[in-house]
């Protein structure tokens, strides 16, 4: 069961206002996520209950003061900016200068895909919604840079052992997210922060990382990202934040980058990983293997051993085989025997002739498309087109965006169907506490006065006060637990009555 | 799953006998022209809905920055 762990995704995206490149981003923002949920949540609007956040809550073990903190690292002040939680369990809010969806929790990478996925469509409904009140119209993308020097994210948050200790995370996540990039990248036009040298890398957010471990989401980013809210038993599980990945329009891309992370934290938390994988000069090689679509840049190991990034990654995938052979035998779950079948194709492919992926992984598909274009028109890397087709393979909009193109031409490899992707944009999982919370959200709307990841608070008659529920173990509230309790209560009230009796 | 695995293939009699006895070069060759012909045709579709004016909407993609 080696990919399965509790997990999710949050997507910031990049927000443009159809002829008015300087209009106010949080205003935009404010607009779609309230017209989202206008249009959807007919009802009162459950708030956001921030009692269980802390942002500057450090995994190495100490408080940042609010005083020392950039104001962007406030996430847990409810501004008046707009924040609502869905019947899918996820939320939809306003963070910093974008909107941002924060998918609900799951337990394996197929069913992060598909609540992902469910967000984009969700996005896009939030702009068509937002575009009926005669505003200009809001178009979003799904990517992680406007090529100007700023950057925002595309997180993964994946619940590990409080035991673990965190510097053996840090060792040896660090070379593995140095190297995942050649698979998982999503492709850029532009080198440096703000694109100033032209040519094409193989990631959008490898330029905005600048030191190895840090508790700093928006400045001098680092690599490993030490926020620790755990939005579960602080005792027993730490939540690893993931902020170095880049936001994946491709599902096989994002399979695997939340797959082969699940199979290294897997390895990590039962001390299997005793292997030296450490590379010198972390960050500058990031950028490095980013700049590098040709896959050939040579990482430097202590004693003068030099890989390349797919060689580092064949290193991590053979432990990984090892490991689920191992443990598992043939007893492993089918899930985890796909993700271990798909990276080891994908490696011997990029290998090979990268563009023999360009089907299934984002950067390979968008290089593809760039020097196709590059050979037909005769551009050059600074040309404005190429860097058109860059911001435009992520236009959430099917009838404009080059990555819906490309599917719609079956030119791009999936895991899900649409109708499965339709239903995720309503219904939760069926196996985490996001099915209480996103059931009680579409059955009892009026009383639900507000919910986050750790908790349901309803408002109940003959109750002077809110009653909170609260939802600590990711893993309990699911279907199973809670899901015939909730058919048979007609009411908040009653099934409030029928968990406390 | 697997929709665009391979490039669609619209091979003759006679390509595929020379498949057979090319060596590895032939045929990377034939699959670059196959990659070229479908490409044309896609780059054919994306210039239909590739935004007007490229310069000026790169330029005007300004975003704050994020986490």
């Amino acid at each position: 069961m080696t990919v399965r762990r509790i997990m999710g995704t949050e997507t910031e995206f990049g927000i443009s206002v159809v002829g008015q490149p300087h209009a106010n981003p949080m205003v935009a923002s404010t607009r779609l996520v309230n017209a989202y949920a206008s249009a959807e949540l007919h009802v009162r609007r459950a708030r956001w209950d921030f009692e269980e956040e802390s942002p500057l809550r450090d995994a190495r073990g100490f408080d940042l003061a609010r005083e020392a903190a950039d104001p962007s690292q406030l996430t847990d002040e409810d501004l008046g900016l707009a924040n609502v939680i869905l019947t899918n369990g996820a939320r939809l809010y306003v963070d910093h200068a974008h909107p941002e969806y924060s998918s609900p929790e799951v337990t394996n990478p197929l069913d992060a895909v598909l609540w992902d996925k469910a967000g984009e469509q969700v996005a896009l409904d939030a702009c068509r919604f937002a575009s009926v009140t005669g505003e200009p119209d809001i178009v979003l993308y799904k990517n992680n840079t406007d090529n100007k020097g700023a950057s925002y994210g595309a997180h993964e948050n994946y619940l590990m052992k409080r035991s673990t200790p965190f510097g053996d995370i840090v060792r040896h996540l660090i070379p593995f997210f140095v190297s995942r990039q050649v698979v998982c990248g999503a492709g850029r036009v532009g080198i440096g922060q703000d694109g100033r040298e032209h040519g094409f890398q193989i990631a959008q957010r490898s330029d905005f990382f600048e030191v190895e471990v840090g508790l700093e989401t928006t400045l001098k980013r680092p690599i490993i990202n030490t926020r620790d809210e755990p939005h579960a038993d602080p005792e027993k599980s730490r939540r690893l934040h993931v902020i170095i990945g880049d936001a994946n329009l491709s599902e096989i891309s994002t399979y695997l980058k939340v797959g082969t992370t699940a199979l290294v934290l897997d390895m990590i938390e039962n001390g299997y990983l005793t292997t030296e994988l450490t590379v010198a000069n972390s960050v500058a090689s990031l950028r490095a293997v980013s700049h590098d679509p040709t896959l050939t840049h040579l990482l430097e190991r202590e004693g003068g051993k030099t890989l390349t990034a797919v060689q580092l990654q064949w290193e991590y995938l053979h432990l990984a085989a090892a490991y689920v052979a191992d443990r598992y035998g043939a007893d492993v779950d089918p899930q985890t025997a796909d993700v271990l079948a798909r990276w080891e194709s994908v490696l011997t492919r990029l290998e090979r002739d990268p563009f023999e992926c360009a089907t299934e992984l984002d950067w390979v598909a968008k290089l593809r498309l760039l020097e196709s274009y590059r050979e037909r028109d005769g551009l050059d890397w600074d040309d404005a087109k190429l860097h058109l087709i860059d911001l435009q393979y992520a236009d959430l909009r099917p009838e404009k965006g080059l990555y819906h193109r490309l599917l719609r031409l079956g030119r791009m490899e999936r895991l899900l169907d649409d109708g499965a992707v339709t239903a995720a944009m309503h219904e939760p999982p069926d196996d985490t506490r996001a099915y209480f919370r996103g059931r009680c959200l579409e059955k009892y709307p009026d009383s639900v006065a507000a919910a986050s990841w750790d908790s349901v608070i309803f408002d109940l008659p003959g109750h002077d006060s809110l009653q909170r529920v609260p939802t600590i173990d990711p893993l309990r509230g699911s279907k199973a637990h809670v899901g015939e309790l909730i058919d048979r209560s007609d009411t908040a009230l009653a099934l409030f009555s029928a968990l406390t009796r | 799953m697997a929709q665009e695995h391979k490039q669609p293939r619209k091979s003759t009699e006679a390509e595929e006998s020379v498949e057979e006895t090319t060596a590895v070069e032939g045929g990377v060759a034939e699959r670059k022209e196959k990659l070229d012909e479908d490409i044309d045709a896609i780059l054919d579709e994306i210039d239909d809905v590739l935004e007007v004016n490229a310069e000026d909407f790169v330029k005007s993609f300004i975003q704050k920055g994020g986490q």
